[in-house]
């Protein structure tokens, strides 16, 4: 009769605890659809004003007066270009000063600095880094306008993501792996080498692919450092048909970028531009959801070795 | 100071070549924290020696002074020496670069700690960090030492394959492969079985039978009947002390000290 008693008791406890979890349950789903329904509502709007204009034309030709016949070569091209500069620069500094904070540095007052300084950096608003670029590579080195100067602006933009990537990476790898490497005899650099770099692969690989992400998207500092808004012309190829067949020229150039020849188009008063500026971002958000899915892939397939 | 007189008379009673080191008025400090007292001991050569005792009484700290794996930390301070026999080097000594002592001696985990690589490439590791590259050779040494871990036949047609895919007991004697193939002068076992089933424990244990007529080994265990079932000396520590150092028998039949026989008797620990 009291052992019913209690049974009874008990179940009516659980019943009002896992009340608990439907209504995390609930809210969760439903601050969860409030994010995903937001982007699905901008994207298709987008697709709906832009996916007309989308056309082989549209990738090969340079702005025009005319919105029916303006492209966004010069914008692609540009970005293709920009990134690539970004990516050299900011993926090999990032690596190697995440693996000096991790691995070399000792723990003192002024690797603790550099430490709270680098995490810091993430949040630090863009355009101030715009206006260290313009200050810094633009006037002082003399790099000017160019594509150079843009790619090294969002190198410093994402150099804190990639630095934090590669030691959290590097942290997430078991002592007792790092140890066993020194066991055998591994000097430092053979087991950062060997097996800290190519075990934390998969975390470093993300953590760029999201700063490449965000710098793909990034208008405030390219404006700064004084891109053009108009452009139909490309940098100088950088293959040429005689010696020394590689040219760096098109470092020099200037240029113009997606997001900015997105927001020069929404700033035209035809209503025909505001459809070439949502094919325009259709193409980056595709751009930036393609890298995603490549980070993505690649991580599955790397991880697939590793498990602890 | 009981331990004293047993570790010289350990000492004087056996002729020097028979042993491999002899570790004198051994100190250790975490920064400010004394780890390790005044501890002295030998090693015979080609023979096992356990090391017992409750947890934190420093039993591993003492095993990681052997191949300076607390060099890797900063903060971490040795008193006293381990000579290593028979050039008569004082493995602590600052003069003393703590790869080559790791190049000397190997050291199995108390997790088998394999690399995310293949079979082939975790035992091979230590021979490549010796810098050999010839292909026939670090096949020759690669096999021998799978052999010698009793791995060889199970792991012989799927050398490619990642050492990850073998079971816990296999990891462990990839592990002991492992710190085989570079040929150490002493092998440091840190908890072997702690993370195995019981069959799997056996034939790690067994193993280390075998190997005893190939390396001097070094065994900290939490399980007192593996210090007896595989050891030859053992030493029981207690709150960084050494209390009590002997052949295994003796230590397990007739201990000397009242705390020794305490432990092994169960009274504590």
């Amino acid at each position: 009769m009291s052992d019913e008693k209690k049974l009874e008791e008990l179940r009516t406890i659980i019943a009002r605890h896992k009340r608990w979890d439907l209504i995390f349950l609930i809210a969760g789903v439903f601050v969860l659809m409030i994010a995903l329904l937001t982007f699905m509502a901008l994207f298709t709007q987008m697709l709906i004003d832009g996916a007309p204009r989308l056309s082989w034309e549209f990738f090969t030709s340079f702005p025009s007066r005319r919105p029916e016949s303006a492209g966004i070569l010069s914008a692609w091209v540009g970005t293709t270009l920009v990134m690539l500069v970004t990516a050299i620069t900011a993926v090999p500094l990032g690596i190697a000063a995440g693996v000096y904070l991790e691995e070399y540095a000792s723990k003192n007052l002024f690797t603790e600095l550099i430490e709270i300084n680098v995490t810091n950096l993430a949040g630090v608003p863009s355009i101030i880094y715009g206006l260290l670029a313009l200050g810094l590579f633009v006037y002082q080195l003399g790099l000017g306008q160019s594509i150079l100067a843009a790619g090294l602006t969002l190198a410093l933009l994402i150099l804190p993501i990639v630095i934090v990537a590669t030691r959290e990476a590097i942290r997430s790898i078991p002592v007792v792996i790092r140890e066993g490497s020194y066991a055998l005899g591994a000097t430092k650099w053979e087991t950062v080498a060997d097996h800290l770099l190519p075990y934390s692969a998969p975390g470093i690989l993300t953590g760029i692919i999201i700063g490449l992400a965000r710098a793909i998207g990034e208008t405030a500092p390219i404006i700064t450092i004084g891109a053009l808004t108009f452009i139909a012309f490309l940098p100088p190829p950088p293959i040429k048909s005689e010696f020394p067949f590689i040219s760096f020229e098109w470092l020099a150039a200037p240029f113009t970028v997606m997001p900015i020849q997105m927001f020069n188009w929404v700033s035209r008063p035809e209503e025909a531009f505001q459809f070439n500026a949502a094919a325009a971002g259709l193409i980056l958000v595709v751009m930036t959801l393609a890298m995603n899915a490549l980070a993505i892939y690649l991580r599955y397939r790397m991880r697939k070795k590793i498990k602890w | 100071m009981v331990k004293n007189t047993i570790a010289e008379s350990e000492a004087n009673s056996t002729s020097p070549g028979q042993h491999k080191s002899l570790v004198k008025n051994l100190s250790f400090y975490y920064g400010g924290f004394n780890a390790l007292k005044n501890i002295d001991m030998v090693l015979h050569e080609k023979q096992v020696t356990a090391l017992i005792g409750p947890s934190g009484c420093g039993k591993s700290t003492f095993l990681r002074c052997f191949n300076r794996m607390h060099d890797l930390y900063p903060g971490n301070r040795y008193e006293g020496n381990i000579v290593l026999y028979p050039d008569n080097e004082n493995i602590l000594s600052p003069d003393i670069d703590p790869i080559e002592v790791r190049m000397r001696i190997s050291m199995v985990f108390q997790k088998p700690n394999p690399f995310p690589k293949s079979i082939y490439e975790n035992v091979a590791y230590g021979l490549r960090v010796r810098g050999i590259k010839q292909r026939a050779m670090l096949d020759e040494k690669v096999e021998d030492a799978l052999r010698n871990a009793a791995l060889w036949d199970e792991v012989k047609d799927r050398l490619n394959d990642l050492a990850f895919n073998l079971s816990g007991g296999q990891q462990q004697r990839l592990c002991i492969a492992r710190a085989l193939a570079t040929d150490p002068e002493i092998l440091l076992f840190d908890e072997p079985t702690s993370a195995l089933d019981p069959i799997a424990t056996a034939s790690i244990e067994e193993l280390i039978a075998d190997l005893k007529n190939k390396v001097t080994i070094l065994i900290v265990t939490h399980n007192m009947q593996q210090a007896a079932r595989v050891s030859d000396y053992t030493a029981y520590m207690y709150l960084g002390q050494l209390i009590e150092f002997d052949m295994t028998d003796t230590i397990f039949i007739k201990p000397k000290n009242k705390q020794t026989e305490d432990y092994i008797t169960g009274r504590f620990g």
